[in-house]
C-alpha cells in the first residue's frame, strides 16, 4: 500500500448511510466528495476523480447503473463498489455487469469495508458470500454445451467461489486451497471479468430483470 | 384514490355521504336500475314509478325516451358496488335473477295493455312499431355493458376482485354487445325498409355509412386520446394501489419495530434482535421467496434461519445454490442444520454463514462461525447436541457431518447427504 491516503467518494441517498461510513473508514481514507443523486454524483466523481467510488445501487435520478454508465469510461482509473442493502441478483449482477468491481452489503463492518476498499483501489474484486452465491448459481447447469470460456468456471475458479460463499475470507481461502492470497485474488478477478462479460441466460435475465442490458 | 384502501385486504370500505343526486342502484333493479334510483330519491314505492314509465311508454313511446334520458344521465351508484367482494357479488346476481321474473311479469302486464288497447281499436302495433322495439331492446343491451364495464372499472380499484370479473365477464360482455349492435341495425334496417322500401333503404343505408364513416374519422383523434388518457388513468390507480400496499405494510410492521427498537434502546440485544427480525421479514416481503418453505429446501432453511437468529439474537448469512424439492435426506439435511445454526448461535459467536448446495445427486451444507472454536475430541459424552442429532442424524440418512474447528479461529461443520438413494 502506497504511503498516501486513497481517496473515495461517497454515493448514497441517504445521509445517515453516509455519515455511517464516515464515521467508520474516514479515519483511514481521504473521503473528498459525497453525492446523494446521480447527477451529483457523476460530477463530483469527474471533478475529484477518486481512486475508489462506494456506489449505492438505488438512487435517485437512475440508479447506480447510470453512475456507472457515466463515469466508467471517462475516469478509467476510478474503481467502483457497490454497497447495498438490496439481496436481489438483479441489483447485484446488473451493477456488476454495469462496471462495478465488487459488491458488499451495508451490514459490513467498518474494518472488512476497509479491506474491500483496499482491494479494490489495488486492482481487485470484491465478492460477498452473496454474490459468490449468485455466481455458482448463474454458472451452474447448462454450461457444458457453452464453448465460450467465458461462460464457464474453471475447477480452481469455482472452489475459490464456494469457500467465498461459505464465509471465508481471501486469507482463509488461500490457506485452504494452499495458494497464495495473490493467486486467489487472480481467480476472483477472472470470475468477475466472466461475471461482466458472459452471455450467459441467467446472467443476462438478472441483468434485463431492471432493465439493464 | 379511494378512502379507506389502506384498512384491509378486498374490503373496500368507501364512505359515502347521502348523495343529494339520484342514482342507478345496481342491485334490486330491472333494466337499468333508473326506476329504482327516482324510487329511492323521490321517496316512492318502486313499483308507482315502474308502472308510470310503462304507462308512459305505451301511450306514444315518451316513457322509453325517458327512461333512456334518465339511464345516460344517472350516474350508478358506487357505494354497492364498492364492496366489491364475492358476497356482493352474490347478492348481485341473485337480485338479478329476482329481477328477471319481475321483468317476466312486467312484460305480461305490458302485453296484456296492449292487447286490450288493440281490441278497443287502438292501434299500436303498426308497421313500424317491431323495429323500433327491436333497436331500443338493442342499445338497452349496449348500455348495459357499458354500466357492467363501468363497474368492472370501479372493482378493478378492488384489487383481486378486479381479475375476477373482468375475466368471468369479458365474454359475456363481447356477445351481449355484438347482439345489441345486431339488433339496433336490425331494427334501423327494418324502420327503414317498412317506411320507404327496399330500395331507398338500400341508399339511405349507403348514405348513413358514409355519414358515420366521416363523423369517425373526425372523431377518431378525439376517441382515441380519450382512450389513451383513461388507460393511463387507470395505470396510474394501479400504480397508487402498489403505494398503498407497501405503505400499509411499512405502517405494519416496520413502524411497530421502529416504535419497539425506540422503547428498548438501552438494550442493545433486544435491539439488535428486533432490527434484524424486522429486516428479514422485509426482505422476504420484498424479494418475494422463491419457494414455499413446507415445500422447497431453500426456502426452508432461510426459514428455520429466520427462527433461529429471532431465538438467539443470531446473524445467519445465508447463501443456497441450486434447490428442491423437499424429500427425506434433505429433510434429514435440514434437520441437521437447524441444530448446527442453533449451536453456532449459541456458542460460536452469535454469527454464522451458511452456505448451501443442492445438486441433483447430493447436498451439502456449510456452517461457519467465528467464535471461539473447540475441540471436537474433548466434547463430553452427555453433550448429544453435536454427536447425536447432527452426526448420528446424517450417518442414519446415509450422509456424514464433519467438524473442523480450531481453537481461537471458529468452527465449519460441514453436512452432506446423496440424493440418489432415496429417489
Amino acid at each position: 500500500m502506497s504511503d498516501r491516503l486513497l481517496r473515495v467518494v461517497l454515493v448514497d441517498d441517504h445521509a445517515m448511510v453516509r455519515s455511517g461510513v464516515r464515521a467508520e473508514i474516514g479515519a483511514d481514507v481521504d473521503i473528498v466528495g459525497e453525492a446523494g443523486d446521480v447527477a451529483t454524483a457523476i460530477q463530483v466523481i469527474r471533478e475529484t476523480r477518486p481512486d475508489v467510488v462506494l456506489l449505492d445501487v438505488h438512487l435517485p435520478g437512475g440508479d447506480g447503473r447510470a453512475v456507472l454508465d457515466a463515469c466508467v469510461e471517462e475516469v478509467p482509473e476510478t474503481r467502483f463498489l457497490a454497497l447495498s442493502v438490496s439481496d436481489a441478483p438483479e441489483d447485484v449482477v446488473g451493477v456488476v455487469r454495469g462496471g462495478a468491481r465488487g459488491y458488499v452489503t451495508k451490514a459490513i463492518t467498518g474494518p472488512e469495508l476497509l479491506d474491500s476498499v483496499r482491494r479494490i483501489a489495488d486492482g481487485d474484486a470484491v465478492f460477498s458470500p452473496r454474490l459468490a452465491g449468485f455466481v455458482l448459481d448463474a454458472f451452474t447447469g447448462g454450461a457444458a454445451e457453452s464453448d465460450d470460456e467465458l461462460d464457464r468456471l474453471t475447477p480452481r475458479e469455482r472452489e475459490v467461489m464456494r469457500l467465498i460463499a461459505r464465509g471465508y475470507t481471501y486469507r482463509e481461502v488461500a490457506k485452504e486451497l494452499v495458494l497464495s492470497i495473490k493467486t486467489v485474488e487472480t481467480h476472483v478477478s477472472a470470475v468477475l471479468r466472466k461475471l461482466q462479460l458472459s452471455d450467459r441466460h441467467e446472467l443476462t435475465r438478472w441483468a434485463s430483470a431492471r432493465r439493464l442490458v | 384514490m379511494r378512502s379507506g384502501a389502506l384498512d384491509g385486504d378486498d374490503r373496500v370500505v368507501t364512505v359515502t355521504t347521502a348523495p343529494p343526486r339520484a342514482t342507478r342502484p345496481v342491485s334490486g333493479r330491472v333494466v337499468a336500475g333508473v326506476c329504482r334510483g327516482l324510487s329511492e330519491n323521490l321517496h316512492l314505492p318502486v313499483w308507482v314509478v315502474r308502472t308510470v314509465f310503462v304507462i308512459l311508454a305505451l301511450t306514444g313511446g315518451i316513457g322509453l325516451v325517458l327512461y333512456a334520458a334518465f339511464w345516460a344521465v344517472l350516474p350508478l351508484s358506487p357505494g354497492l358496488v364498492a364492496d366489491g367482494d364475492l358476497a356482493a357479488e352474490d347478492d348481485f346476481e341473485g337480485a338479478r335473477s329476482a329481477d328477471f321474473t319481475r321483468l317476466l311479469a312486467l312484460a305480461a302486464v305490458a302485453v296484456g295493455v296492449v292487447l286490450l288497447l288493440a281490441a278497443l281499436g287502438v292501434n299500436i302495433i303498426s308497421g313500424s312499431v317491431v323495429p323500433i322495439i327491436l333497436a331500443i331492446v338493442g342499445a338497452a343491451l349496449v348500455w348495459q355493458q357499458a354500466d357492467d364495464d363501468q363497474r368492472s372499472t370501479w372493482s378493478a380499484t378492488a384489487a383481486r376482485a378486479a381479475r375476477q370479473t373482468a375475466g368471468t365477464t369479458a365474454n359475456a360482455g363481447r356477445w351481449r354487445i355484438v347482439v345489441g349492435i345486431a339488433l339496433v341495425a336490425l331494427g334501423v334496417i327494418g324502420l327503414l325498409v317498412s317506411r320507404t322500401g327496399p330500395a331507398a333503404a338500400v341508399q339511405a343505408l349507403a348514405t348513413a355509412l358514409l355519414l358515420l364513416l366521416g363523423v369517425g374519422l373526425v372523431a377518431f383523434p378525439w376517441t382515441y386520446r380519450r382512450w389513451r388518457e383513461q388507460n393511463e388513468q387507470r395505470h396510474a390507480l394501479i400504480r397508487s394501489e402498489e403505494r398503498a400496499e407497501i405503505a400499509a405494510h411499512v405502517h405494519d410492521s416496520v413502524l411497530q419495530t421502529l416504535t419497539l427498537i425506540q422503547r428498548n434502546a438501552a438494550d442493545p440485544k433486544e435491539v439488535q434482535r428486533l432490527a434484524r427480525t424486522e429486516e428479514r421479514a422485509l426482505r422476504s416481503w420484498l424479494y418475494a421467496p422463491t419457494g414455499d418453505p413446507d415445500r422447497t429446501f431453500a426456502a426452508a432453511l432461510q426459514r428455520d434461519a429466520t427462527q433461529v437468529e429471532a431465538a438467539y439474537s443470531a446473524t445467519m448469512e445465508v447463501v443456497t445454490v441450486g434447490d428442491a424439492t423437499l424429500d427425506a435426506p434433505l429433510g434429514a439435511l435440514l434437520a441437521a442444520t437447524r441444530e448446527v445454526m442453533v449451536n453456532a448461535a449459541r456458542h460460536g459467536g452469535g454469527a454464522a454463514s451458511v452456505y448451501a448446495e443442492v445438486h441433483d445427486d447430493s447436498a451439502e451444507v456449510f456452517v461457519r462461525d467465528r467464535g471461539q472454536g473447540f475441540d471436537p475430541a474433548a466434547v463430553p459424552d452427555d453433550r448429544h447436541g453435536l454427536r447425536e442429532s447432527v452426526i448420528g442424524r446424517m450417518e442414519r440418512n446415509g450422509g456424514s457431518a464433519e467438524v473442523v474447528s480450531t481453537v481461537g479461529a471458529g468452527t465449519e461443520i460441514r453436512l452432506r447427504v446423496n440424493r440418489t438413494a432415496a429417489s
